[in-house]
C-alpha cells in the first residue's frame, strides 16, 4: 500500500524538478513592496488614531486599548463590506499581520458560517482561521512571560 | 457487438449519440470569452438562493432541465441520470435528483467526473440498457472555496499556479439515433484512467499534480485505438490550466511525442486569464462539463472540428489527506467524440 513515504521513482523526481523549474514565479519584489506600503499605511492610520486619543488627554499607554478597538472595528467593517480580502490580496502579510487582519480572520468565518446556524455554524467555526494564532500566541506569551519573570523577577 | 474492447482500458461504441447539451454559468463565466456559448448565465453567484450549496444544486438542475427541454423530451423519457460534483457526500447531484425523480448513479472522480459519466453512460447505452442517459457535472466557486480553502471574505494571496473553481454546470443527453434522424455528434470511445500520483503535494498547483494522469490516459488512448494525436482536431484537457498544459506538452516532448499543437484546456479557455485574474485558469467539475456542453459542442456542430478528445482531469485529494501530508493522487478519463 502506497503511503506518504511512497518510493519516488527517478522519473517522478525528474518530473518534480522539471515542474519546479517551469513553475511561474511569484512576483517577489512587487509583493514585498506592496506588503510594505499597504502594511505601513494601515500602521500609519493606527498611529493617527493613537494621536487622536492622546490629544484628548490619554497617555500613549492608555491609548493602546482604544486604538486596538478602533482598528479591529475598521477591519471588521471593511470585511463586512467585502473589501478587506482585496486589501490582503494585494498587501499579503502587510494586510494580514496588523490587527485589522486579525479582525478579518474573525469576521470572515462569522459571516461565512451563518448559513449553518448560530451554534453549529458561527459558534463552532468562528475560530477556524484565528484559532491557531490564538492558541500558539497565548502559549508563546506564557513562555515569554515565564522567562521574563525568571530573569527580571517582575511578573 | 455494440461495445468493442480495445487494449485494456478503451471501449468503442456503435450507436451512442449526443441528443442535446446545456450549459449554465455564473456571472464571471458569462463575462469570459466563452460567455456566448452558455445557454444561461446567472446574474449573481447566489442568484437569490439562500446558500452557495443550494445555488450549486439549482445550477445543476437548471442545466439538466434545459438539456431535457432542448431534446424536446420530458423527464419521464430519461432512463438514467449519471454525474457528480465536488461537494461532500455528492450533495449537489443527490439533492438535484430529489427534484427530477429519475434513477440516479452518483459518481465521484473530482473534476474528471464528466468524462467518467460520458464513458459510463455510453457503455450502458451501447450495452443495450437504458435508452436515454443524462450525464452532468457541476461546481460552484463559492461552495468549493468554503469546502476546500478559506472563508470567502478572508483575505489571502493566491499563488500564480492556483486555479479558480468555476461556477458552472454542463449536461449532455446521450441516446441512440434512428436511421431517419438527422445526424448527431457521436460518442465514439472512452479510455478510463488509472490513478497516477507522481508525488505532488501542493493543492495550489494542481496542474503539476494532474498532468501525469492526463499524459498517461491520452497515451494509452492513442496506443489502444492505434491513432496518433493528428487524428484529432483538438484534445481538450479538463482543468490543467495554463501551467498544467505547458507541463503536459513538455512531458509528451520528453517521451518523443509532439502534442502541443493539438492540446488545449477547458479551464484555460473558460476565462480571459489576465483580465479576469484567474491565475492558472478555471477548474472544477463544472468546468469541463460546461465548456464541452457549450463551446466545444457548438464548434463541432458548426463542423469546425470533426474529432475531439475530451480528457477531464481530477485531483483526488481531500482537505484531510492534504493536512496529513499525503501527496495528491490524480485521474483522467478520455472520451472521443466525432461529427463526421
Amino acid at each position: 500500500m502506497a503511503t506518504k513515504s511512497q518510493h519516488q521513482t527517478d522519473e517522478m523526481q525528474e518530473y518534480q524538478k522539471m515542474a519546479q523549474e517551469m513553475r511561474p514565479k511569484k512576483p517577489l519584489l512587487k509583493n514585498v513592496l506592496l506588503a510594505f506600503f499597504i502594511g505601513g499605511f494601515i500602521s500609519e492610520v493606527g498611529q493617527g488614531v493613537q494621536w487622536f486619543f492622546m490629544q484628548h488627554g490619554m497617555s500613549a499607554k492608555e491609548a493602546t486599548s482604544p486604538v486596538t478597538v478602533v482598528m479591529i472595528g475598521l477591519g471588521a467593517l471593511l470585511t463586512g463590506l467585502g473589501w478587506y480580502d482585496r486589501v490582503v490580496k494585494y498587501g499579503g502579510m502587510g494586510g494580514s499581520l496588523p490587527v485589522t487582519g486579525f479582525a478579518n480572520a474573525m469576521v470572515a468565518p462569522a459571516m461565512e458560517f451563518r448559513t449553518e446556524g448560530l451554534v453549529l455554524g458561527v459558534g463552532a467555526k468562528l475560530f477556524t482561521v484565528a484559532g491557531p494564532v490564538l492558541a500558539y500566541g497565548l502559549a508563546a506569551a506564557f513562555v515569554v512571560g515565564l522567562i521574563r519573570w525568571l530573569v527580571t523577577g517582575v511578573a | 457487438m455494440a461495445i468493442k474492447r480495445l487494449g485494456t482500458s478503451t471501449y468503442q461504441f456503435d450507436n451512442v449519440h449526443i441528443i442535446s447539451t446545456a450549459a449554465v454559468g455564473g456571472p464571471k463565466e458569462g463575462q469570459g470569452p466563452l460567455g456566448a456559448d452558455f445557454d444561461r448565465i446567472w446574474p449573481s453567484e447566489l442568484n437569490d438562493y439562500d446558500s452557495f450549496e443550494t445555488a450549486e444544486r439549482h445550477l445543476l438542475f437548471e442545466s439538466q432541465t434545459l438539456a431535457v427541454e432542448k431534446a424536446k423530451q420530458s423527464w419521464d423519457n430519461i432512463d438514467l441520470v449519471m454525474g457528480g460534483d465536488l461537494l461532500d457526500q455528492l450533495a449537489t447531484t443527490n439533492f438535484a435528483a430529489r427534484e427530477h425523480q429519475r434513477p440516479l448513479i452518483g459518481l465521484f472522480s473530482a473534476c474528471a467526473v464528466f468524462t467518467e459519466g460520458l464513458g459510463l453512460g455510453a457503455m450502458t447505452i451501447a450495452g443495450g440498457g437504458p435508452h436515454g442517459v443524462l450525464v452532468s457535472a457541476a461546481s460552484h466557486h463559492m461552495a468549493a472555496e468554503r469546502q476546500f480553502r478559506f472563508p470567502i471574505e478572508l483575505g489571502y494571496q493566491r499563488t500564480p499556479t492556483a486555479a479558480w473553481t468555476a461556477t458552472a454546470a454542463g449536461t449532455c443527453l446521450l441516446g441512440r439515433v434512428n436511421e431517419d434522424h438527422p445526424e448527431r455528434v457521436r460518442v465514439e470511445s472512452v479510455t478510463f484512467g488509472r490513478v497516477v500520483d507522481w508525488g505532488s503535494k501542493d493543492p495550489n498547483d494542481m496542474g503539476t499534480a494532474m498532468a501525469p494522469a492526463a499524459f498517461d490516459t491520452i497515451r494509452r488512448h492513442l496506443e489502444e485505438t492505434g491513432r496518433s494525436i493528428d487524428d484529432y482536431d483538438r484534445v481538450y484537457t479538463g482543468d490543467l490550466g495554463v501551467f498544467g498544459l505547458q507541463i503536459l506538452s513538455r512531458l509528451a516532448q520528453k517521451n518523443g511525442l509532439s502534442w502541443e499543437a493539438h492540446l488545449d484546456d477547458c479551464g484555460r479557455a473558460l476565462y480571459a486569464i489576465k483580465e479576469q485574474d484567474v491565475h492558472n485558469g478555471g477548474s472544477g467539475a463544472g468546468c469541463s462539463a460546461s465548456v464541452f456542453s457549450g463551446f466545444i459542442y457548438h464548434r463541432m456542430k458548426k463542423r469546425q472540428w470533426h474529432k475531439v478528445l475530451l480528457v477531464a482531469t481530477g485531483a483526488l485529494f481531500s482537505p484531510t489527506t492534504y493536512q496529513q501530508g499525503e501527496s495528491i493522487p490524480c485521474i483522467a478519463h478520455a472520451v472521443s467524440v466525432e461529427y463526421p
